[in-house]
């Protein structure tokens, strides 16, 4: 078998899958880190900005800079770590342990397949800022985005407790509900584009994004993709005046830490694939200087109009929540493929 | 390198599977399950199916085994291992398990293997994508098994409503 080597300045060759190998190590790296960072300064701006819809100050003690605490998150982490690591008596060992590891692994899983910034040169060595591009990409994101359950349901069984039991309960039948019209808002996005590689939907929006096409699907989505995420108005898993905290209430020190971060990775996970599906990704409007910098201001957005509405709206009721998801998201979502189908037929 | 990850994803689901019988807690068994469907998406990646692996992980691993996991925690809430009730159908199980597996075994040393190859080898799904290739037969060649399928399906669904609702 030959094997193409690849010959750099010092003229040190090297093996091409060692290359690819090394190449998707270092970008997952990047993006776990990347990931993490923002979780922990998300819980900072969470504070801020439920603080100032309350008229409250919110932190600013911890190395503030102009009345805002830099590094509050970081005094954050120090407390959690130092925490003590509770185990119920009757807990399930170790379905208790694996439980936050799992809803964070899956929380991450989905970032594999996202386009972050359109390909370029460097030092005269191509890269492309994904870590896979795979021809099924957004179907990936839903079977990954379908396991995310798992670490809250284990968590809630596992921990022995009526009230997790409660939640982790509440949470499955909420997100198999509405899984199926997230699902079913992005076909119209796969249909106009004829692609279910996230690469190509997003080089296909360099000049008009898919959400003047796609408006109805555009809010289902985004509906769909907040009761998903488990937050206000759909926060029932977590209902703090019915289950205290639901399945993560036995949860303490850095299980609930992990608990917490995999709720943030998630929020960042279904705002990153409205972006790419509905907003054009990493395109700017009209094209102009396409680049990372859109894609984490259109995350920002939406992360923004999540904690907007946790200040802002009262929780569903349990049989509100799940009808609105079965007779009308669904119903809708339906409509949109109809109609979309529809009218691709008549414009071909 | 093709050969070691089939061999290291082979093993997990080999060992997944047994877990699934051998383990007593039901929760754990079906974990392991979830652990078979995941280990088995990644051989259809392998054979390059990734459709068909995609497919899997959502509908058995994030549809079907959850609703599983959703009765076994409503019915058995404490982490109680399940008791041997059926001592009688022991030799039963041995027997048609043994002969299930000599019958494949004679199945598998009868049979020419690899078996002829169909329109869609790898280097043709490579060049329409994996999902086109499914979509495309699905739509022409088994057309008339595949609208049956969803017909079944939606008696089934309407079933269970009616099932569902008889006590009301």
């Amino acid at each position: 078998m030959r094997r193409d080597t690849l010959i750099t300045e010092g003229c040190v060759s090297l093996d091409p899958f060692l290359v690819t190998l090394i190449e998707a190590l270092v970008k997952t790296i990047v993006v776990i880190l990347a990931l993490l960072t923002a979780f922990a300064y998300l819980t900072l701006v969470e504070r801020y900005v439920v603080a100032k819809i309350q008229s409250r100050i919110g932190p600013n003690r911890v190395g503030a800079i102009a009345g805002i605490a830099i590094l509050q998150p970081i005094a954050d982490a120090i407390k959690m770590i130092f925490k003590e690591d509770f185990w119920p008596a009757q807990a399930d060992k170790v379905i208790y342990t694996i439980a936050p590891g799992l809803a964070v692994g899956t929380a991450l899983l989905a970032w594999a397949v996202m386009p972050l910034h359109p390909p370029m040169d460097i030092f005269g060595y191509h890269v492309e800022f994904h870590i896979a591009d795979v021809n099924i990409a957004v179907l990936y994101l839903l079977a990954v985005g379908s396991l995310g359950v798992y670490g809250i349901v284990l968590g809630g069984w596992g921990s022995n407790n009526k009230y997790s039991m409660l939640g982790a309960l509440r949470s499955t039948a909420q997100m198999i509900s509405y899984e199926v019209p997230l699902g079913l808002a992005l076909v119209g996005v796969l249909m106009i584009s004829g692609s279910l590689s996230l690469v190509e939907i997003v080089a296909k929006q360099s000049f008009i994004w898919n959400v003047v096409w796609q408006p109805l699907g555009f809010i289902i989505y985004f509906v769909a993709a907040v009761a998903e995420v488990n937050r206000l108005p759909f926060d029932l898993p977590e209902a703090e005046t019915e289950l205290v905290a639901g399945y993560q209430t036995e949860y303490s020190s850095l299980k609930f830490a992990l608990f917490y971060m995999a709720e943030y990775i998630n929020m960042l996970t279904v705002s990153a694939i409205a972006a790419t599906m509905f907003l054009g990704g990493y395109q700017g409007p009209f094209g102009i200087l396409p680049g990372v910098h859109w894609l984490i201001l259109k995350i920002m957005f939406f992360i923004f109009l999540m904690m907007w509405m946790r200040g802002t709206l009262p929780r569903f009721r349990y049989d509100q929540l799940m009808r609105f998801g079965w007779q009308v998201l669904l119903p809708l979502a339906l409509a949109n493929i109809f109609i979309t189908g529809v009218v691709i037929l008549l414009v071909k | 390198m093709e050969s070691i990850v089939f061999y290291l994803f082979a093993a997990i689901a080999v060992i997944a599977a047994l877990g699934v019988v051998v383990l007593r807690n039901p929760v754990y068994s079906a974990l392991c399950l979830a652990v078979v469907f995941v280990s088995l998406a990644a051989l259809y990646v392998l054979l390059s199916a990734p459709f068909i692996a995609t497919a899997q992980v959502m509908i058995y691993a994030g549809a079907i085994l959850i609703l599983f996991v959703f009765v076994i925690m409503l019915l058995s809430p404490g982490s109680d291992p399940l008791k041997e009730e059926l001592k009688r159908q022991r030799p039963l199980a041995i027997l048609f398990g043994g002969a299930l597996v000599a019958l494949l075994v004679l199945v598998l040393a009868t049979t020419a293997l690899p078996s002829p190859r169909g329109p869609y080898t790898p280097e043709r799904i490579a060049e329409i994508g994996s999902v086109q290739a499914v979509g495309a037969s699905l739509f022409t060649d088994f057309l008339l098994p595949f609208e049956i399928t969803s017909l079944l399906l939606l008696v089934a669904i309407v079933g269970v409503i009616v099932l569902a609702k008889k006590g009301r």
